[in-house]
């Protein structure tokens, strides 16, 4: 998505199409057969080597979508045969307060762990930007969290926030706070989970910044001296502007992480991870897909909740698409 | 292709495609090796075969410190060779489990079943997936008690689990602890405290309180509270005819009043009962509560989890009422490439003289007739509880019990009930009331009957 985004960005031209077989396709004037097969490698040779991608599309793509779209009008439970009930179970879903609690879950901690993530990384874009030393130390370094497994970096986060013994609340009785309660409590909670994506998650989106950071001509930020702007006008006029493609493609992306939030909850709420919690404060979609699914065996439910997300992600989609034509535009491409 | 004119930035383009392939493929790999982590039993290349049993909590079998019956088999069958996996929480197993049946996938061998999913077990969705015991495996059922068997045979009359041990309840109490709080340390005089009611043993709970070492708490845990008043009662979650009736139990209301009124009178640690973050485990160690709910079974988890530390410090007395919590089965998945070394493997397990064993070693109680009224277990102490009866007082408490009917949904509600239900009370000081209707609400949502 990176690279296609660029590529339209900077206005490169699409590669060239296949050179037209007629040139080189003198065919052979010996034998017929031969001949045959030649055209026939010719015509279906090309989608021979596509068809890796196809399949596996398919496969893990394509049918996967279309089946789970077929269980969520049934009523399915793990081993048993399926049982039509039309829209019943997106009704039940409308219906259904544990539905909207984890919807609203999933968009606070969305928030909470989105919008810091990306100011952070953008800061540290810009700082990385800089010439100083050891730059390619720092850049490695800021996308060491991103390189760490998920389970690995949430038992780590799990333990430090932990309520006894954790070193958080130990260095809040320090400066004299009560211990919060990092799972029990909802907005605690919350933000214990965004933590852990924003500490996993601010290095790459830098690293991305810091790429569309350097393909920012020079000799913007060198008029803009002139003009006698400062650091801070010039980030804010011409750094802001010229990645503002990079940044909506950010924004997209850790929305759709954000809709699909499921590691970090599951495994920060240990044995109530599932339930996101004794009273759900922490369940986001993808866990209550998952409860639904494998822990109750209502798997028509759960793949109800899978096309609802399905849908909400579209819907980001078509909203990022007006964006960028509105911002095109603008810029006058 | 187009070897000859390729333009400088093509072959750019072209280097970048394969550094994505590179990565991709990188990624799938890593993705197919974490996923594929389970390898399937096979045959070693000796013509050995291994057996893999899938168990949760403390079965006792283990050659570490249990009662060595896997190294026993492995000497008397030289082709075997037998692997345990173990889960500590119960539910989590049970997800895991279902999952992989339902894919004939990822199974072990033999799987330990709980009673509290039995009922679904033998339900119509996976009563085909097990092997019959009744006619694989040569295990003898006339020896298991009556109701054990009846728990694990499906409606068509299959047997699909041999009984493994039954839970007959006591109090487990820290002496240390009750004479810090002066209250009596003598096992007679306790039980005495609360014989016959369990309001009488939230009063000593509240009396421990008012003298309590400081950082102490008189139970462990509310929801393990709940659960202990359940295995008492005669009617539970399901009524007679098997059917899921949680709302109107007699014995769901008293065990939810009884746990509501601990929870909110201060006399818990506020724990969760084999939370994963090893808390619980923790707080035994440090001696954080001076009573648990004393399933036969439990004897198992306090040793390893107290430690040698505190050794001789925890005794056992009769329970308020007596009760059954918990007890499981070994079931053979039909699936397995060695289905009937399983069942054998099973049945072994299951039969009387290793249920003397483990019964030794762990304190499971064994739920075949003769072994327990046998001298063996009827003389039985534990080595890590000092001189107390142990298998006098489990044994006693096993003539009390009468089998409660049991529904499919049973595991699921306890869950609810527990989990979403009084700890949210315990820990978050929701509003009892609130937190009922939440339950009933979130079985509603959740449960499709």
């Amino acid at each position: 998505m990176a690279t296609s985004l660029r590529a339209a960005a900077d206005g490169t031209p699409p590669p060239a199409p296949p050179s037209s077989p007629t040139r080189r396709a003198t065919p052979p004037p010996h034998s017929g057969r031969r001949s045959r097969l030649y055209r026939w490698d010719l015509r279906l040779s090309p989608y021979a080597f596509v068809a890796p991608f196809f399949l596996t599309f398919a496969a893990f793509g394509l049918f996967p979508l279309l089946y789970t779209g077929w269980l969520s009008l049934h009523r399915v439970e793990l081993g048993g045969d399926a049982e039509w009930r039309g829209l019943d179970n997106y009704a039940h879903l409308a219906d259904s307060e544990f539905f909207w609690n984890a919807l609203a879950n999933t968009f606070t901690i969305g928030v909470v762990s989105t919008v810091p993530q990306l100011l952070m990384a953008l800061g540290l874009a810009h700082l990385l930007n800089y010439k100083l030393r050891g730059r390619g130390f720092f850049r490695v370094a800021v996308l060491a969290p991103y390189a760490t497994s998920i389970a690995a970096a949430t038992l780590v986060f799990a333990q430090l926030f932990n309520t006894d013994y954790g070193l958080i609340n130990t260095v809040l009785g320090w400066v004299g706070f009560e211990p919060v309660d990092w799972e029990s409590s909802k907005w605690p909670a919350q933000i214990a989970i965004s933590t852990i994506v924003t500490w996993r998650w601010t290095g790459y989106n830098a690293l991305i910044y810091l790429a569309a950071m350097q393909a920012v001509p020079q000799d913007l930020y060198e008029a803009a001296a002139l003009d006698g702007a400062s650091r801070w006008r010039q980030f804010l006029s011409v750094t802001i502007p010229s990645i503002r493609p990079t940044i909506l493609f950010t924004v997209i992306v850790s929305t759709i992480g954000a809709t699909q939030l499921f590691g970090e909850p599951m495994i920060f709420g240990g044995s109530l991870g599932v339930s996101g919690g004794s009273g759900n404060q922490f369940q986001t979609l993808s866990l209550l897909m998952y409860e639904k699914g494998w822990v109750t065996g209502a798997l028509g439910q759960a793949s109800a909740i899978a096309w609802v997300m399905l849908l909400l992600l579209l819907l980001v989609g078509a909203v990022r698409m007006l964006f960028s034509r509105a911002s095109r535009k603008k810029l006058g491409a | 292709m187009r070897t000859s004119s390729t333009s400088h930035r093509s072959r750019q383009r072209r280097r970048g495609t394969a550094i994505t392939a590179v990565a991709g493929l990188a990624a799938c790999t890593a993705l197919i090796t974490g996923c594929g982590a389970d390898g399937g039993s096979g045959e070693a290349g000796d013509g050995k075969i291994t057996l893999r049993i899938g168990t949760f909590g403390s079965f006792g079998y283990d050659d570490k410190t249990g009662a060595k019956l896997y190294a026993e088999y492995e000497k008397s069958h030289p082709n075997v060779k037998i692997v345990e996996s173990n889960v500590a929480d119960g539910q989590k197993y049970w997800d895991t489990l279902k999952l992989r049946l339902s894919r004939n996938s990822g199974l072990a061998d033999i799987q330990a079943l709980e009673v509290g999913y039995v009922a679904e077990a033998t339900g119509p969705a996976m009563a085909d997936k097990w092997v019959d015991l009744g006619k694989t495996g040569g295990a003898d059922l006339d020896a298991f008690l009556d109701w054990k068997v009846n728990q694990a045979t499906t409606p068509d009359g299959k047997v699909i689990g041999l009984g493994t041990d039954i839970g007959p309840m006591a109090i487990c109490y820290n002496k240390d602890l009750f004479a810090k709080a002066k209250l009596p340390t003598d096992r007679t005089e306790v039980a005495k405290l609360w014989q016959g009611d369990w309001s009488k043993f939230l009063a000593t709970g509240k009396n421990y309180q008012k003298n309590a070492p400081a950082g102490t708490a008189f139970h462990d845990s509310a929801s393990g509270l709940f659960n202990a008043v359940i295995s008492s009662q005669p009617v539970q979650y399901a009524n007679t005819k098997g059917e899921l009736d949680y709302e109107n139990s007699p014995g769901v209301k008293l065990a939810w009043n009884t746990a509501v009124e601990a929870a909110t009178s201060g006399v818990t640690a506020k724990l969760r009962q084999f939370d994963e973050k090893g808390t619980w485990n923790a707080a035994f160690k440090n001696s954080k509560f001076a009573t648990v709910a004393c399933p036969s079974w439990m004897t198992g988890i306090i040793k390893d989890q107290a430690g040698a530390g505190n050794q001789g410090k925890w005794d056992i007395a009769a329970p308020p009422v007596a009760g059954n919590w918990g007890g499981s089965f070994l079931a053979v998945p039909k699936s397995g490439k060695h289905a009937k070394e399983a069942a054998e493997l099973a049945a072994w397990l299951t039969a009387p003289a290793q249920h003397a064993k483990v019964f030794g070693v762990n304190g499971n109680i064994p739920s075949t007739k003769h072994t327990l009224t046998s001298t063996v277990v009827q003389e039985a102490k534990l080595p890590y509880f000092g001189d107390t009866p142990v298998g006098k007082i489990y044994s006693d408490a096993a003539a009390g019990i009468t089998p409660a009917p049991i529904s499919r949904w049973d595991g699921q509600v306890k869950t609810f009930i527990t989990d979403n239900g009084v700890l949210d009370i315990e820990q978050r000081g929701t509003d009892p009331a609130k937190a009922w209707e939440n339950v009933k609400k979130l079985i509603e949502d959740k449960i499709e009957q």
